[in-house]
């Protein structure tokens, strides 16, 4: 037996040499040949998992798209039959439903903008080492560990009008002279919340972009500091480019996650004064308490719709970007 | 060389995180010296930074006027059951995704992201109709089994990063040494990976512990509401006790940040090892 001289790469041959009888079929990769009984392994493995996923995932949401093709309300169960796009028309007759549209552009581009910007400044500013570094990371990452929900209610008391620390803090500074009802104003609830939100968000952010930062070699500052280039160009033509794949991912997925996010929004405002502070997500859970399942589910449905087109732009807009860098 | 700073770059720089740090600290700063104000000293003027007196009367009251105690209890027997079985159910099926190449994998792995991106609300009114018929309505194993279902994928693409890490010849050994390949994962690969494994379960127990929208809507007694239905009652309510809420939002918060500094180095890693390829 030679097996110490075989270096890792080349793991098959080692295996093939393993004593006859030995069940070769099961290692990961060494095998073209599909065993029945890595075939079974591989099954009982997976199907927990699977179970779990099918019954509790999967069957509800199924279910869930076909109701929306239903009449379908928990008030009068009587009456299921089938309405083919009826709810969608009525969703779509239902003046609330543009401004909920509207509400949730401007939740979703005015969370992600500062988000971004905050992050990918904190991330630049983490990757010198300082005294405390950890701890001060420890520290900024906690929001982390509170649900959307808890800081929903942390981010109420403090925007509440009265007693709130907000208008007495800007009132000290001298901004403001009489108490903004924050939460009770048409015009400032969707701020408050937003401003809730970003506060929530930065740290993924932080997190993602100085990960991906970590991954930038150092040489390659260094041949630009060589060369004369300064901090800002390094950043905009070493930095940038070389992260931005990983960059215009976590924007994708982060615009998915802040559409679908209705927890702030739900313990803040309840996606009042007068539905100025609903996105899709709270109007449909709030439509879903009302027993009104179908017009929930085609909610649902035209959140999938606009995640989906949206998400098909965004590839190919970064795909084309990239051919020009490159 | 990159190394050197300028003057106004370094007070640039220690400014913002200073600030940022102040930003991020004092929301959580507030809602604690809140939860120790006196009621009285809560509403009224002008608003004291500081506690004046020190009072547990809110916290107290959580016990006295509402079962807060029994809304704990249920959400640590929740969290703690459905974080054991998911991050078990995860391990075998991470394991093989890690370790097998076979034909469906691509879809597998595509069907558990997705669950992470269509809105779970969707799901929502099917599955309180689902759970009536089994009569797990209102019933904390039927919460349970829903909680394992829902951490299960994130925690699978999570763990299969740790497996991804550790050398098969692991295993090989244990296995020509005559164990079973579930005696080998257990014997010789999960102490390996410990704190990957720890750092799941400790994701998803935090995961169940904030959950709000399933327990809201399948859970109705009040011998089983976990703590986020509960504030979500006290939400609702026309005039918020802000003096309890912040008390119970306290409670609720200070264990999963325990439990979240022990672990954020690992889920920082499990978080971003997919992401950091490119």
């Amino acid at each position: 037996m030679t097996r110490s001289q075989t270096p890792p790469v080349e793991r098959p041959s080692t295996t093939a040499g393993a004593p006859a009888g030995q069940d070769n079929g099961l290692r990961a990769g060494s095998r073209r040949t599909f065993t029945l009984r890595k075939g079974l392994s591989i099954l009982a493995f997976l199907s927990p998992a699977l179970i779990f996923v099918a019954i509790f995932i999967y069957y509800p949401m199924i279910q869930g798209s076909q109701m929306a093709f239903r009449n379908w309300n928990l008030n009068n169960l009587t009456d299921t039959a089938w309405v083919g796009f009826g709810n969608f028309e009525k969703i779509f007759a239902d003046p609330v439903f543009y401004t909920v549209l509207g509400n949730t552009l401007v939740w979703v581009i005015g969370s992600i903008i500062p988000q971004f910007i905050l992050g990918f400044a904190i991330a630049l500013w983490l990757r010198r080492k300082f005294p405390f570094r950890g701890l001060y990371q420890a520290l900024i990452f906690f929001p982390w560990a509170i649900s959307g929900f808890l800081i929903g209610i942390l981010f109420r008391w403090m925007f509440n009008s009265e007693f709130g620390v907000v208008n007495d803090l800007l009132a000290k500074v001298g901004l403001i002279d009489t108490p903004i009802p924050w939460l009770a104003d048409p015009s400032t609830a969707m701020l408050a919340v937003t401003i809730a939100n970003v506060w929530y968000g930065v740290t993924f952010f932080a997190i993602m972009i100085l990960a991906a930062l970590q991954s930038v070699p150092d040489e390659l500052f260094e041949a630009a500091a060589l060369d004369g280039a300064g901090k800002v160009r390094m950043l905009f033509q070493i930095t940038i480019p070389y992260i931005r794949t990983t960059l215009a991912l976590t924007v994708l997925l982060r615009v998915i996650w802040i559409f679908n996010f209705p927890d702030i929004i739900w313990a803040m405002t309840g996606g009042g004064p007068a539905n100025q502070t609903h996105i899709v997500t709270t109007w449909m859970i709030s439509t879903t308490q009302r027993g009104d399942y179908g017009v929930a589910s085609a909610l649902g449905l035209i959140i999938v719709a606009i995640l989906m087109v949206f998400s098909a732009f965004y590839l190919v807009a970064i795909r084309e970007k990239k051919d020009v860098l490159s | 060389m990159i190394n050197q700073e300028t003057m106004p770059a370094r007070v640039t720089r220690i400014l913002f995180l200073g600030v940022w740090l102040i930003i991020t600290v004092f929301p959580l700063y507030w809602i604690i010296v809140t939860s120790f104000k006196t009621p009285g000293a809560i509403f009224s003027y002008p608003l004291t930074y500081w506690p004046e007196v020190f009072s547990i009367e809110n916290y107290v009251g959580l016990f006295e006027k509402a079962q807060f105690g029994t809304y704990i209890l249920n959400s640590l027997l929740i969290s703690t059951v459905a974080a054991i079985f998911a991050t078990l159910i995860s391990m075998l099926s991470a394991y093989v995704l890690a370790r097998f190449d076979f034909r469906t994998k691509g879809a597998l792995l595509m069907a558990f992201l997705v669950t992470q991106m269509i809105p779970s609300f969707i799901a929502l009114g099917p599955l309180y109709l689902m759970m009536v018929q089994l009569k797990l309505v209102d019933n904390k194993f039927g919460l349970i089994l829903i909680y394992i279902a829902v951490c299960i994928p994130f925690s699978t693409v999570m763990l299969r990063g740790f497996f991804a890490n550790v050398p098969d010849a692991l295993e090989e050994a244990a296995m020509i040494d005559g164990c079973s390949r579930i005696g080998a994962l257990f014997r010789v690969i999960v102490p390996v990976m410990k704190p990957g494994i720890v750092a799941a379960f400790i994701f998803n127990f935090v995961n169940c512990w904030n959950e709000l929208f399933l327990s809201v809507t399948l859970m109705n007694r009040d011998s089983n509401k976990t703590i986020p239905t509960a504030l979500n009652g006290f939400i609702s309510s026309y005039n918020i006790d802000w003096g309890s809420m912040s008390a119970a939002a306290v409670l609720t918060i200070i264990p999963t940040m325990v439990l979240f500094a022990f672990a954020s180095k690992y889920i920082v890693q499990g978080l971003t090892a997919g992401a950091v390829k490119g």
